[in-house]
C-alpha cells in the first residue's frame, strides 16, 4: 500500500505492505538506522520512536495504524529542547558503552521528562523499565535523567 | 602571489601537499614511518598534512573502550588535547594489528585490549613526538631538548606553531628506535577523571554506525532457517508460501546443509519469507538430549573421581583431612547454560568487488578468523580478502567464536548465489537465543575441613562440565595435560593461601556449542569459591572479610596484597558491617585478567515476597587506571551481567531444542533491579589489566552472601529466582 508518513518535520511517500512494523520502514525504506532492531517483540525498546509525542515500540507499530501521526526519530530528537538536554546530560555522564540500545532510551527518557519534568528515582525505574540495556548502563541512563532535568530547569 | 620555483621549495610544497606521517611498528616489532597513505605499512597513529591526528585502533570497540584508550595513550605521548585525535578501525592484518598476547592473530578477547596495547601505543606516540620535535628542531635551528609539543602547539622559547606545521619534515626522517615515553609524573590524559569518551555524542544521536547499520547498493537480505535443535541436516525446501511474500527473492540450502538461506529485499520480507518457508530435516544426527540429562551427567561426574587431579594434589591426604576435621562443609553446584543476547542482534554483510576482492563489513571481534576462514571458503589469498570493522552492539564474548560461526554462515550465504549482489546476514533476537552458543554448564562439588579453632584442614573441591577449548583452535594455547584452564581458571590459582586444596575436574560430554562469556571460567568458580569462602567463615564463627583476610596475610606476596587491598577498600567504602536496619551485606573478591576486584552488595527484603538490591559496592585495582570513568563503567556493567543472569536466566533445552524464544523468557537485567552501584579504583603504578571481565566475577556470589546473610537460604543451584528467591 502506498502511504505518506509524516516524520521528522517531513513528509516521505512510502509503499510497503499492511502488517509492516514502522521500525523497518524507517530503517530500510528511509535508511534512518539510528533506529534499532533489537528483539521485534516490544521487549528491549531499542527500536522507540516518538508517535505525536508519545514513545512507542516501533517494531510493534504497523504502518496501516499511524498514517496522519507525526512520527519523530532519534535523528530529529535532539531539535527539541528536552532532546537536546538528554543528549548533552548523555555525553557529560558518558551513559553510553556499546550504545545499541541507547537511541531507544533517549527516546524513552524524552517522553518521560516531556511528562514529568522532575521525576523521582522511582518514577525512572518505573518509566525506564522497558528498555533493556545489556550493558547495565542503567545508573547513569537514571543520573542522566536527573542531569537532563536539571540543565532543563536552569 | 609568489610562484616558487627552486627545486628545495617544489619539493617541499609537493612534500606539503601529500604529506601524512604514518607511525607504527613493522611485524618484526620494530618501530617504522612512512610519509605516504600508499605506502605498504599499516600504522598505529596517522597524521595528516592539515594536523588531524587519528589513531589507529586494532581492538573492536563494544563499548569496553578502547576507541578511547588506545587514542588517548597517543594522545599523551605525543601531547595532544583528547579533542584533536580521531580514531579509526585497523583493517584485518594479523602480522602488525595482532593482539601481542595472541602470537599472529588479530583479536579482543580476555580483557586483554588495553594490557597488551599499552606499551606498543605509547611507543607509537613517543615517536611520533620525536619525529615533529626533530623536525622542528631543523627548521628553527633550536636544540630538540629545548623543544616540548602541548596540547598540539610545538613550542621552544617564543617560538610555537602548530603540529602541522612539521608533519611533511617529521615524514621524511627515520623512525627513532626507542623514543622516551613519559615519566608517569607527566601524564596529563592517563588517568583523568576529565576524559571523556570519544563515541558518547554519536551513540546518544543515532549517528553512530553499526554493521546493523549497513546498507551497501543493491544489498539483498539474507536469514537462515535452521533446524530446531543443533546438526540437524536441510535436505530441501517448499518455498511456495514464501513466494506469496512481496520482496522475497530465492532460498537455497547452505552448502554445509545446516540451514536453508532465505534472501529477500528488505529484512521485513526476509522475516516472513522465512517463516513461510518449508524445509525438510534430516533429524537423525540432531541433539535430542534435555537439560536435566546434562545436568544429572554433570551431577555423576561429581561424585565420581574425576579425570584430571589438576594440582596434583595429595588427594588421599587431603581426604584424610577432611575426614578427622572438626567440622565439614560440603556444598553442590550448579551453573545452568547462558546465552549472551548482545543488544545488536548478529549481522554481517558480505560483498564482491569488481576486482574479485571480498569486503566483509562486520563488528569483528576476531578479524583473523573470518580472514583465515575466508581464505578457504573462496579460495582467495589474504590480500584478496578485506574486513571493515564496525562498531559493535556488544557481545560478551559471543562474537569471538573460534570458527567464527556467523561470518562462516554469511559466506555460505554468498557462495550460492551469482555473487552480483552484496549479501547482508541478519539474525534475529530469537536466532540469537536459540541458535546461539552458550556459557557451558558447570557443576562443583567442594568439601572443606576445619579444626576446632576454625582453620582450614582440606578443600576438596570437583569440577564436571563441558571444555570451552578443546577441539578448536585454541586448544593448545588453553589446555595442558588435559586439563583446560578456562573450567577451573580461579580455584587452585587464587592467591589465597588455602592449606590441602585438591581439584579435580572431569570434561562431561559435549552438550552443545559452548563458548566463554564475560569472564570465561570465573562465572562459576567465582562464585563456588565465594560463597564457600562465606559458608566456612560462618562455620568458623568468623567475620567474612576478617576470615578472607587471614587467607590473604603474606605480605611479601603482591598478588594476596593487592587482594587484601581490594577488600578492605570495597568494606570501607561500603560500611561493612554497619548496614541499616532490615538489610544485610555479602562480600566477595576475585582476581581474574590480572585485576583484583571486590564487591559488597547490601540487599533488603526476604525470599518469599522478594529481595531487593540496595547497593552494590566496588574497589577495583586494574593496575593504572588509562581511563579512570571507563573502568567505573565496566565495573558497573560487570555487575550487572554478572547480577542479572544469576538472578533469573538460564537456557534450557528439550529433546535437544533450546526452550527459551526472545527476551520474554530470557529476562535482561532491567533498571529497577540495583538501586546503586558506588566504583572506587586503587591507586597504581602497575601497567594496566583487564577491566572489561572482572566486574562480573564477584557480584554474582556477593549477592548470594547477602542473600544468605539476610535470610539463612544459600542458593547454589542457580539460576536464583528458579531456586526459591524472589527479587522486587
Amino acid at each position: 500500500m502506498a502511504l505518506t508518513l509524516n516524520l521528522n518535520g517531513n513528509t516521505h511517500e512510502v509503499d510497503a505492505e499492511p502488517g509492516t512494523p514502522l521500525l523497518w520502514v524507517i530503517r530500510d525504506e528511509l535508511k534512518l538506522t539510528g533506529t534499532k532492531f533489537g528483539c521485534g517483540v516490544a521487549s528491549c525498546g531499542a527500536c522507540t520512536v516518538h508517535l505525536n509525542g508519545e514513545p512507542v515500540r516501533s517494531c510493534q507499530t504497523f504502518i496501516e495504524d499511524i498514517e496522519d501521526a507525526e512520527i519523530t526519530t532519534i535523528e530529529a530528537v535532539g531539535d527539541d529542547k528536552i532532546g537536546a538536554a538528554i543528549q548533552q546530560a548523555w555525553v557529560e555522564l558518558d551513559v553510553v558503552q556499546c550504545g545499541y540500545c541507547q537511541s531507544g532510551q533517549v527516546m524513552s527518557a524524552v517522553g518521560l521528562l516531556s511528562e514529568n519534568p522532575k521525576p523521582s528515582v522511582q518514577e525512572i525505574d518505573e518509566y525506564m523499565s522497558g528498555n533493556a540495556c545489556r550493558c547495565a548502563t542503567y545508573q547513569r541512563i537514571r543520573a542522566g535523567i536527573q542531569r537532563a532535568s536539571e540543565i532543563l530547569e536552569a | 602571489m609568489t610562484i616558487n620555483t627552486s627545486r628545495r621549495g617544489f619539493l617541499k610544497s609537493a612534500a606539503a601537499a601529500a604529506a601524512v606521517l604514518l607511525v607504527g611498528t613493522r611485524p618484526d616489532g620494530a618501530l617504522a614511518a612512512a610519509s605516504s597513505e600508499t605506502a605498504q605499512f599499516n600504522p598505529f597513529v596517522k597524521i595528516d598534512a592539515d594536523g588531524t591526528v587519528t589513531a589507529i585502533v586494532k581492538h573492536f570497540e563494544k563499548g569496553q573502550g578502547p576507541a578511547t584508550g588506545l587514542p588517548t595513550l597517543i594522545a599523551e605521548e605525543i601531547g595532544l588535547t583528547m579533542d584533536q585525535i580521531e580514531y579509526e578501525f585497523a583493517p584485518s592484518d594479523p602480522n602488525v594489528y595482532n593482539n601481542l598476547l595472541f602470537g599472529p592473530f588479530q583479536g579482543t578477547g580476555g580483557s586483554t585490549a588495553m594490557a597488551n596495547s599499552w606499551m606498543q601505543y605509547r611507543q607509537a606516540g613517543a615517536a611520533a613526538r620525536e619525529m615533529l620535535i626533530n623536525a622542528a628542531a631543523q627548521s628553527w635551528g633550536v636544540d630538540a631538548s629545548a623543544i616540548t609539543i602541548e596540547d598540539g602547539i610545538v613550542k621552544a622559547g617564543d617560538k610555537s606553531a602548530p603540529i602541522a606545521e612539521f608533519v611533511a619534515a617529521a615524514s621524511q626522517l627515520e623512525a627513532p628506535a626507542e623514543p622516551r615515553l613519559k615519566d608517569p609524573s607527566e601524564f596529563r590524559l592517563i588517568g583523568n577523571e576529565t576524559v571523556r569518551r570519544k563515541d558518547s555524542a554519536i551513540k546518544g544521536n543515532g549517528q553512530a554506525m553499526y554493521a546493523m547499520d549497513v546498507h551497501l547498493t543493491n544489498q539483498m537480505i539474507a536469514m537462515i532457517k535452521r533446524p530446531e535443535s543443533k546438526g540437524g541436516i536441510a535436505l530441501g525446501f517448499d518455498d511456495s508460501a514464501s513466494k506469496e511474500v512481496k520482496g522475497f527473492l530465492s532460498a537455497a540450502v547452505l552448502p554445509n546443509q545446516a540451514g536453508v538461506a532465505v534472501y529477500a529485499e528488505n529484512t521485513w520480507a526476509a522475516i516472513q519469507a522465512r517463516e513461510a518457508l518449508e524445509v525438510e530435516w534430516d533429524m537423525s544426527g540432531a541433539e535430542t538430549r534435555d537439560s536435566d540429562q546434562i545436568k544429572a551427567e554433570i551431577m555423576a561426574a561429581l561424585d565420581a573421581a574425576p579425570t584430571y587431579n589438576v594440582n596434583k594434589a595429595d588427594v588421599a591426604a587431603v581426604s584424610a583431612a577432611i575426614e578427622g576435621a572438626d567440622k565439614v562443609i560440603e556444598k553442590t553446584f550448579y551453573f545452568p547454560l547462558l546465552a549472551h543476547a548482545p543488544m545488536e542482534p548478529l549481522n554481517c554483510t558480505i560483498e564482491q568487488t569488481a576486482d574479485g576482492d571480498i569486503v566483509l563489513h562486520d563488528g569483528a571481534q576476531m578479524p583473523t578468523g573470518p580472514h583465515m576462514a575466508y581464505q578457504q571458503i573462496f579460495q582467495l589469498p589474504p590480500e584478496k580478502i578485506h574486513i571493515k570493522t564496525m562498531l559493535a552492539g556488544g557481545s560478551f564474548g559471543r562474537r569471538a567464536t573460534p570458527d567464527a560461526d556467523y561470518q562462516v554462515e554469511a559466506a555460505l550465504a554468498f557462495v550460492v548465489t551469482d555473487r552480483a549482489r552484496p549479501v547482508k546476514l541478519v539474525w534475529t533476537r530469537e536466532d540469537d537465543i536459540r541458535s546461539g552458543y552458550y556459557r557451558p554448564a558447570f557443576g562443583h562439588k567442594v568439601r572443606v575441613g576445619l579444626d576446632t579453632q576454625g582453620r582450614i584442614l582440606g578443600w576438596q573441591h570437583q569440577v564436571a562440565g563441558q571444555s570451552i577449548m578443546k577441539g578448536t583452535a585454541f586448544e593448545a594455547f588453553a589446555v595442558h595435560d588435559g586439563v583446560d584452564h578456562s573450567s577451573i581458571e580461579g580455584i587452585a590459582d587464587s592467591p589465597y593461601n588455602i592449606p590441602g586444596i585438591a581439584l579435580g575436574l572431569t570434561d562431561t560430554p559435549k552438550a552443545t556449542s559452548v563458548l566463554w562469556w564475560r569472564s570465561v571460567g570465573h562465572t562459576h568458580t567465582a562464585y563456588t569459591m565465594e560463597t564457600m569462602m562465606d559458608l566456612v567463615a560462618e562455620a568458623a564463627g568468623l567475620d567474612p572479610v576478617e576470615f578472607r583476610l587471614a587467607h590473604l596475610s603474606d605480605t611479601s606476596n603482591p598478588d594476596q596484597q593487592r587482594k587484601a587491598a581490594v577488600l578492605k577498600l570495597a568494606a570501607e567504602k561500603a560500611d561493612w558491617g554497619k548496614a541499616l536496619e532490615g538489610r544485610s551485606q555479602g562480600v566477595a573478591v576475585h582476581k581474574s585478567f590480572g585485576s583484583y576486584a571486590a564487591e559488597v552488595v547490601e540487599v533488603s527484603g526476604d525470599p518469599e515476597n522478594g529481595i531487593k538490591i540496595e547497593k552494590v559496592t566496588c574497589a577495583v585495582d586494574c593496575g593504572i587506571a588509562v581511563n579512570p570513568d571507563v573502568v567505573r563503567a565496566q565495573m558497573e556493567g560487570g555487575i550487572g551481567y554478572g547480577i542479572g543472569h544469576v538472578m533469573r536466566d538460564q537456557i534450557t533445552l528439550t529433546g535437544g531444542a533450546v526452550d527459551q524464544f526472545n527476551f520474554p523468557d530470557y529476562e535482561p537485567l532491567r533498571i529497577g533491579d540495583i538501586a546503586a552501584i558506588d566504583v572506587h579504583i586503587v591507586p597504581s603504578a602497575e601497567a594496566p589489566t583487564g577491566v572489561g571481565e572482572p566486574g562480573t566475577p564477584p557480584s554474582a556470589p556477593a549477592l548470594a552472601n547477602a542473600i544468605n546473610a539476610l535470610s539463612g537460604v544459600h542458593v547454589a543451584q542457580l539460576p536464583m529466582e528458579e531456586n526459591g528467591i524472589s527479587f522486587t
